[in-house]
């Protein structure tokens, strides 16, 4: 179980993250929804402490998270791997490498600076390329995918960490609809079928309901909401998102133009 | 024609066309100003460092004499109408042009390695320690203001005279040069890959290896070429003090006046610079095309 405790990151005087206080059982999908600048990324970047919190304490199985420094700490990231919005691949290398960025902690560094994987290392990271459908992309530099295809890379690195918690920072932000669903879909999967908890902030409500079996909303740093999809009644996700309403919202709540008014296409 | 653009009367365009006037009038008397002050600062200058004109045209005669022998076997007769004469030291010139461009080769290569470390301990994104970049950046800056030949004449007298003395120079300059510029190339580098890295639990060399050389090696290695091209120089010039190579034949014939041999050896090193320049630009643009697509 992950327990969050108080959890505070301050930028200056102004406070990203104030007093956030959740507990997330093991195995869950979690949904992190709230506006940009509500602290979203701040709170999952915490979490694998790629930023140091100011106060408050982040607990993984009666382990404090948040006191591990050296090869603790990058065990700990190891165990709670992060996917980004903009992928954060090294696009200069292949796809493979990418992946493998994944074993550094099981590798020692004069290894792996040489890029002298071990065969099981490779099979690993074959197979989690394989899963995702893009095995026949292992050769290719990853700044020469899409983005859906180097999302998909991203969570096959996560995947080899061999983690237990998956965080994911705007995963599907800079993808169109059909990859979207591809990359959430893989989330979901490995969800279900390894048990890993993830945690995923999400800039879309309808992603969000569909996916995730629960809601966690976050305001100006603090937490406003919490419980299951269907606790959030439009009314209070409008509360949440404020102008941004519109525009996170269901498609489908919104007005659809009757066919008269739209101009005939000749 | 239609009047897409209408302009307003006079009483309203005039204001604006005076106030343009004049900003351009005070940009212009700005620049103007700069030039006095910078002809006044040459004038100065020229007079503090005690330039004198007269003594230029003077002497000039001595200067174009000068070149007027070295191009004169001793027999008398011009230099290109015996070319085997002229260059009776080839095999020996040859070697010491080899020993002076491995000079720089060596010299280079441990200096850009050096420069590396370097850049990357002064990079404000990848070492967190102000104190740590603060002393590294000053060790670079003496590395980099002592001049080679300064470096070298110190080695000399502590290593002897060879070649020795003249890797450790060209080393330590190229150090200090190279490592400014590479820790400005890293200090420029996209964060998101070294992000990517750490998160999965990477260690801080394990970034610096894939988060960051990824991406800066190309230019390293074309500033690297760059500096190497200017060391096969400079290890001609210090072989002058005694650190090995060509610029040690080269000072004795001029001090013993044999000038056939000053214009041969000159000649040498200018064909081998030509050379390796003209090798190294076209790597350098491989290097950069490599950069742009695959
Ligand atoms: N590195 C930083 N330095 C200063 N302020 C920051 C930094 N990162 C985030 N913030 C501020 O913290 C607040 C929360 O940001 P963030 O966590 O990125 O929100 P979200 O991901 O929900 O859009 C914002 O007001 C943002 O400006
Ligand atoms: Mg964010």
């Amino acid at each position: 179980m992950l327990a969050v405790e108080s959890l505070t990151k301050t930028f200056g005087k102004s406070a990203a993250v104030a007093g956030l206080t959740v507990s997330i059982p093991r195995g869950q999908f979690v949904g992190v929804i709230g506006r940009s600048g509500a602290g979203k990324s701040t709170f999952l970047r915490m979490l694998n402490r790629l930023a140091e919190p100011s106060a408050g304490r982040i607990v993984w199985d009666g382990v404090d998270v948040t006191a591990l420094s050296g090869v603790k700490l990058r065990d700990w990231r190891r165990r709670c791997a992060m996917i980004f919005q903009q992928f954060n691949l090294i696009g200069r290398l292949d796809v493979l490498d990418n992946v493998l960025m994944g074993r550094l902690t099981h590798t020692p560094l004069w290894r792996s600076a040489a890029k002298m994987w071990s065969r099981e290392d490779r099979a690993i990271a074959l197979a989690a390329l394989d899963q995702m459908d893009i095995a026949q992309l292992a050769t290719q530099r990853a700044d020469q995918l899409s983005g859906g295809q180097q999302q998909r890379v991203a969570i096959c690195r996560a995947l080899v960490q061999e983690p237990e918690i998956v965080l994911a920072d705007e995963p599907v932000a800079s993808l169109d609809p059909r990859n979207s669903k591809i990359v959430m879909d893989a989330l979901l999967r490995i969800n279900r079928s390894f048990g890993l908890t993830v945690l995923c902030n999400l800039h879309s409500l309808d992603l969000a309901r569909t996916y995730c079996d629960r809601l966690v909303g976050m305001a100006a740093g603090r937490l406003v909401f919490d419980g299951a999809p269907e606790a959030l009644t439009d009314e209070v996700a409008r509360e949440l998102y404020g102008l941004e309403a519109g525009e996170v919202m269901d498609a489908g709540h919104a007005p659809v133009p009757a066919a008269a008014a739209l101009p005939a296409v000749a | 024609m239609t009047q897409t653009l209408a302009v307003p009367p006079d009483h309203q365009i005039d204001p604006l066309l005076r106030a343009y006037a004049q900003s351009v009038a005070a940009r212009r008397r700005t620049i103007a100003f700069g030039a006095v002050l910078l002809l006044a600062a040459v004038a100065l200058s020229w007079i503090g460092a005690e330039i004198d004109l007269a003594t230029f045209w003077t002497k000039l005669g001595n200067f174009t004499s000068y070149f007027d022998r070295l191009l004169q076997l001793d027999t008398g007769a011009r230099v290109w109408t015996d070319p085997v004469y002229w260059f009776w030291g080839l095999r020996r010139w040859s070697l010491q042009l080899l020993q002076t461009v491995l000079i720089a080769y060596v010299g280079t290569a441990t200096g850009a390695t050096l420069g590396v470390i370097g850049g990357v301990l002064t990079s404000r994104n990848l070492v967190r320690s102000a104190a740590l970049r603060f002393l590294v950046l000053r060790v670079l800056e003496f590395c980099r203001t002592v001049p080679d030949i300064v470096f070298a004449l110190i080695f000399v007298v502590a290593f002897g005279i060879g070649a020795l003395p003249g890797v450790l120079a060209i080393a330590l300059h190229t150090t200090g040069t190279l490592g400014k510029l590479f820790g400005e190339v890293i200090e420029n580098i996209d964060m998101k890959p070294v992000e990517g890295v750490a998160g999965t639990g990477g260690s801080w060399l394990a970034q610096v290896r894939f988060g960051v050389m990824p991406q800066v090696l190309s230019n390293i290695a074309s500033y690297t070429l760059l500096r190497f091209e200017i060391n096969v120089r400079g290890a001609a010039v210090i072989g002058i003090v005694g650190a090995g190579g060509i610029g040690q034949e080269l000072i004795v014939a001029i001090r013993k006046f044999y000038y056939s041999d000053v214009s041969a050896i000159l000649l040498m090193l200018l064909v081998c610079v030509m050379l390796l320049d003209a090798g190294s630009e076209r790597l350098r643009h491989r290097l950069l095309a490599m950069e742009t697509g695959r």
